[in-house]
């Protein structure tokens, strides 16, 4: 029972992550009806500069902030420059431009900061500390506390805010958002910019226990596809409750199903995409789309 | 001066001619009808005043100012609202948040300011929440403000575009079919409410409308269009005498 709590607590600290990238992709989606396959690789390419700071003597605590304004900035600059150009194309061209995106933004990284893996801070200690009988690191807790932070904050400016407001607008009915004074464009461009910021979040948050290199987030970017279809790729909560599931349906498997082991869970992630996609294309909190004839 | 002046416009579409260079324009204060046939352009003429099409030749000034000039998302900063005829509303919503999307450009507090969840940002959005719950007072949706609108029947959608429209304090709003598809008990509603908002806001309105009764209760002044072109114009009484409307809308005796 023990370990089943530990391994709970810490599917919930991955899925963390997972829902942190998971958001990026929806927000992204949400926007433009696309889904970005490029934004794992900028969370590295943000974490790569977080790493740089640090390694300067930069406190974490300043990296970590600074990082996520330069994230912002970077994805606004992405969309400017990459995407808008081709924003009316059919949907296969974007998709082509994100893939050669994440392409160059790998190369470029390896280019510069090279293949070696590199440890990276984590500002919570390994230690465990005994909550309710169970052994949980203060770094699962650490993972845990960012990210409900970072999510919560993206709800409440989605939700509470005028700028969310006509986001939202923007992206579900852009030609009827124009004609009520939203500048359909910047807001484009902020969805961009507020992706990319949430997914340097996971790159950071994972870095220390995959250890940092320009492939690092091949792997996550997959569960946050799990995780982004199963709740329902337009919907940000589904998103997040995505997260959790995958976090810890992985975690699980790894330490219960004797085949899966760790070499498996990667499996257990596209059998959750399939799975999805076969029974219940969309996802937990996501509404078929009707269209009247 | 005419707060919306529409001169010699023409526009169109392929070989289609849409617009065949129409003239008209509509005082302050005053509420004109702007009938014809389907296909007559009308739409496409809403649609060029709010720069979704660009006009092939031809003016629309309003208040002096060419439309042309501005950016799509401007048109409703210089005070020009409008609903559409199937809807333009954001259906994963609520009626309130519909509305306070047309608030926005009151209260757009600066880019960056208004983007970060903190209690400025919180505050400008209880206010906009405040007006936009006062608009939907004024159409009599507020007991529904917190519905998702698509779960709302259709003339009710009607009436939360309205709201939507009038929450950014437009001096002319264009409106287009009001009383299309809605029942016959809306259409009294419909009129009524339309009636508040020329006299209690003091909205001008141009209105397109295939419902007679409805257009000529509630106009000032008629335009009649007819593949394009303009065919009559006046009180209500003098288009509904004028051999030209009657031919375009039953064919020739």
């Amino acid at each position: 029972m023990q370990e089943f709590l530990q391994q709970i607590v810490s599917g919930i600290a991955s899925g963390g992550i997972f829902a942190s990238l998971a958001l990026a992709l929806v927000l992204i989606y949400n926007a433009m009806g696309l889904v970005n396959f490029a934004q794992g690789e900028m969370a590295m390419l943000a974490t790569f500069i977080a790493f740089t700071l640090v390694d300067h003597g930069v406190s974490y605590w300043i990296a970590f902030p600074v990082t996520l304004v330069v994230a912002f900035a970077g994805g606004i600059l992405v969309q400017r420059i990459v995407i808008r150009p081709v924003e009316r194309a059919p949907i296969l061209t974007l998709v082509i431009v994100t893939l050669g995106l994440a392409t160059l933004v790998n190369g470029v990284a390896g280019f510069i900061f090279g293949y070696v893996p590199r440890s990276f801070p984590s500002p919570f200690s390994a230690q465990t500390v005994n909550l309710l009988g169970a052994f949980v690191s203060y770094r699962d807790l650490g993972v845990i506390g960012v990210s409900t932070v970072v999510l919560l904050l993206i709800y409440l400016l989605l939700q509470r805010t005028t700028i969310g407001l006509t986001m939202r607008a923007a992206a579900h009915h852009p030609e009827a958002s124009r004609l009520l004074g939203v500048h359909v464009s910047w807001m484009l461009a902020l969805g961009w910019g507020l992706a990319s910021a949430v997914g340097a979040v996971s790159g950071i948050m994972v870095a220390p226990i995959l250890l940092l290199e320009p492939n690092m987030m091949q792997t996550i970017i997959i569960y946050a596809f799990a995780a982004a279809v199963l709740g329902g790729i337009e919907s940000p909560l589904g998103a997040v409750v995505g997260g959790l599931i995958v976090g810890v349906t992985v975690n699980l498997a790894g330490a219960y199903i004797p085949f899966v082991g760790g070499d498996l869970q990667l499996a257990v992630a596209l059998a959750i995409i399939i799975t999805v996609l076969v029974i219940k294309p969309n996802g937990l909190f996501g509404r078929p789309s009707v269209r009247r004839v | 001066m005419a707060l919306l002046e529409v001169r010699e416009l023409a526009v169109s579409f392929g070989g289609v001619v849409a617009l065949d260079h129409v003239s008209f324009s509509v005082e302050a204060d005053q509420v004109v009808g702007l009938i014809g046939p389907n296909g007559a352009g009308k739409t496409t003429l809403f649609n060029i005043i709010t720069r979704v099409y660009k006009p092939g030749a031809g003016a629309v000034l309003f208040d002096g100012t060419p439309v042309t000039r501005l950016a799509p998302h401007e048109v409703i900063r210089h005070g020009v609202a409008r609903t559409f005829q199937n809807l333009a509303l954001f259906r994963s919503m609520t009626v309130l948040d519909n509305v306070m999307v047309g608030d926005h450009i009151r209260t757009r507090s600066g880019w960056l300011a208004s983007s970060v969840p903190m209690p400025a940002a919180m505050n400008a959005e209880s206010a906009s929440r405040k007006r936009a719950l006062e608009v939907l007072d004024f159409v009599g949706l507020a007991a529904r403000a917190s519905h998702p609108v698509a779960t709302l029947p259709f003339g009710t959608q009607k009436r939360v575009e309205l709201a939507r429209a009038l929450v950014s304090k437009p001096r002319l709003l264009l409106l287009d079919e009001p009383a299309g598809g809605i029942s016959h008990e809306e259409v009294d509603g419909m009129s009524r409410l339309l009636r508040r908002v020329h006299t209690e806001l003091g909205v001008t309105m141009l209105l397109v409308e295939h419902h007679m009764g409805f257009v000529m209760g509630i106009s000032d002044r008629v335009v009649v269009l007819d593949f394009g072109k303009k065919i009559a114009e006046g009180n209500p009484s003098e288009v509904q005498r004028n051999p030209a409307v009657i031919e375009a809308y039953l064919g020739a005796a």
